[in-house]
């Protein structure tokens, strides 16, 4: 086979291209391993280079906003915000996809349409309910909010995903006594395995990397999640980019590590969650 | 109504009620709550009927649009118009360049890699690409100075997000970098889709690689291109994140956006009006529906 130049110049360019889209990841996290005298004229330059864990040490306890417990809170909101919806999501989505009742159709489209509702819609009423109820600042206020927010997605790629199976396996089911819930249960979900999975990985890091839900229903140090802390980091006279780089990697260790194991699930989901078929 | 044809009807409530209850809650009520609050002068206190005094009120507020101001004077020209230039410049630049990338890699080895490098921007949360961008920016020790030092730029050498007339499309230009991976690995699925015995027959007729790409694969991945332009738009209509962390709207609202007006109006100033906020997030859905209906005509499967 012959090498061609155009294949060796549309390799340059590829990789290239890449270098420099990765290079703002590369620093922030050459910033978090070094100390402050030494990436405050360039992180890039090395003549002097002391790799020390004293910036995640210092976030993870910061006093007035401890990383460390701001990542425990991330998961405790996370992991239920990713479990609740796609349960919820899945019941409404079967019922959807299988039955037939009055407006069903019509339904379905106006929850869709709530797919793309801009957060500020909902935030107001939902603070001054949660105030009320006594939920705000509180995790479990977050993660009723994220949970409901989520659905309209959730259960329009399932709607997609149960149109697309084989209703054979549960007409024979039916035939041999099982209930609907039955058949929902035992047969719709676990054969619907791999969905879920791109819809958990999906919903997890939407929720872990969401700000402005959490920037208005949690209030107090204590209660923080991670991705709020960190403009808490700045400095007050100039920047700490050391301080900032170690709670930026720890912020984003959670979702860049979902998307390595999973990432046959993750594009899976971006890209069935908005192409046909 | 028969026994069987009672009991059709219960089993889809089994199954609805509890997704029903939660929207109704937490996203649909709200929504109409907040059309009704954006009717009222209400800032917590006694509430007033006003009509339309909220969106007068916010249509005519230099923030949000600063009339008079000519596109050559630079920002701020108010968020409604920032949000506009944010979708103007963003949606054609991350698009061109996610379809560029995506048949680039087809044909590279380690492709996949270098996709995943692309993709890390979607990944990482939004406010930590606000900070990566900050920090890119920073006079002394952002990378983008060094590099225009080093080409002999250094005059101009300066924090990039911390003045007027730069903020807004140093962040613009910054959320292309974020946002390019979606555009990119949506083009790579559509391209997959496209057999190659088209190209290759095309090929063997003697058209050259443009006129394939032109005429053959651009018209297939139009589903694609329509699920990539919509989504980037709703995307550039609802930013906050990373204007929220790098700018917050500044320097003197040069960067401002609805969202974040939005925010401002409700939750930062002293004292906060409920009225106008709630006007300035139904204008926000308002622009983002008329967008969205567009794209969920085609993610519906019939």
């Amino acid at each position: 086979m012959k090498l061609r130049k155009e294949t060796i110049i549309v390799h340059a360019i590829a990789w290239a291209i890449s270098l420099i889209w990765i290079i703002p990841f590369v620093g922030i996290f050459v910033t978090s391993i070094r100390p402050y005298e030494e990436i405050v004229s360039g992180w890039w330059n090395i003549e002097k280079l002391t790799l020390t864990l004293e910036n995640y040490v210092y976030v993870w306890n910061y006093r007035t906003a401890p990383i460390g417990r701001a990542f425990v809170n991330s998961f405790i909101i996370a992991i239920p915000s990713t479990i609740i919806p796609i349960l919820v999501a899945s019941l409404a989505a079967y019922g959807f996809s299988r039955f037939r009742f009055p407006l069903r159709d019509l339904l379905f489209l106006t929850i869709v349409v709530f797919m793309s509702l801009p957060q500020q819609m909902v935030i107001l009423p939902v603070f001054l309910l949660e105030v009320n109820l006594g939920l705000w600042n509180t995790h479990t206020g977050l993660i009723l909010l994220h949970s409901a927010f989520g659905l309209p997605w959730i259960i329009l790629f399932l709607r997609n995903f149960f149109m697309t199976l084989p209703i054979e396996i549960e007409e024979a089911a039916r035939i041999d006594g099982a209930s609907d819930i039955q058949i929902f249960f035992r047969i719709v979900l676990p054969i619907s395995l791999p969905a879920l999975v791109s819809i958990a990985t999906l919903q997890f890091n939407w929720v872990w990397n969401d700000f402005f839900f959490a920037l208005v229903l949690l209030a107090t140090p204590d209660k923080f999640v991670v991705t709020q802390t960190i403009p808490m980091l700045k400095g007050r006279y100039f920047i700490r980019w050391d301080h900032m780089a170690a709670a930026s990697v720890l912020a984003m260790s959670m979702p860049l590590l979902v998307f390595a194991l999973l990432q046959k699930y993750y594009l899976r989901g971006v890209v069935g969650g908005t192409i046909k078929g | 109504m028969s026994k069987v044809g009672k009991a059709k009807y219960k089993i889809p409530l089994f199954f609805l009620t509890p997704a029903l209850v939660m929207l109704l809650i937490f996203v649909i009520g709200p929504t109409i709550y907040t059309i009704y609050m954006s009717f009222l002068d209400w800032s917590g206190g006694p509430r007033e009927f006003i009509g339309l005094d909220n969106y007068v009120e916010v249509l005519t507020r230099k923030t949000i649009i600063n009339y008079g101001r000519s596109l050559l004077d630079g920002p701020p020209y108010g968020a409604l118009v920032h949000n506009a230039i944010w979708i103007l410049i963003h949606v054609p630049l991350s698009t061109v360049l996610g379809l560029v990338l995506a048949v680039i890699f087809k044909n590279v080895k380690g492709g996949t890699i270098l996709k995943s490098i692309i993709f890390l921007g979607m990944v990482t949360p939004m406010v930590v690409g606000g900070i990566m961008l900050r920090f890119i920016y920073d006079a002394d020790a952002g990378i983008l100075n060094a590099v225009l030092k080093a080409v002999g730029l250094g005059d101009i050498v300066r924090t990039w997000t911390a003045y007027p007339d730069t903020a807004l499309i140093s962040l613009i230009l910054g959320s292309v970098w974020i946002w390019t991976g979606f555009s990119m690995i949506v083009y790579s699925a559509g391209l997959e889709t496209i057999p190659p015995e088209l190209i290759e027959a095309a090929k063997v007729d003697g058209a050259s690689g443009f006129l394939i790409f032109r005429k053959i694969i651009i018209p297939l991945l139009k589903p694609a291109t329509i699920v990539v332009v919509t989504m980037s738009v709703l995307w550039a209509l609802k930013v906050f994140d990373i204007v929220y962390v790098v700018t917050l709207g500044g320097p003197g609202a040069a960067s401002t956006v609805l969202a974040l007006e939005m925010y401002m109006d409700a939750f930062f100033k002293i004292p906060s009006n409920y009225g106008t906020a709630s006007a300035i997030a139904t204008l926000l859905t308002l622009i983002t529906l008329g967008f969205a209906v567009y794209i969920i005509r085609y993610m519906v499967v019939r």
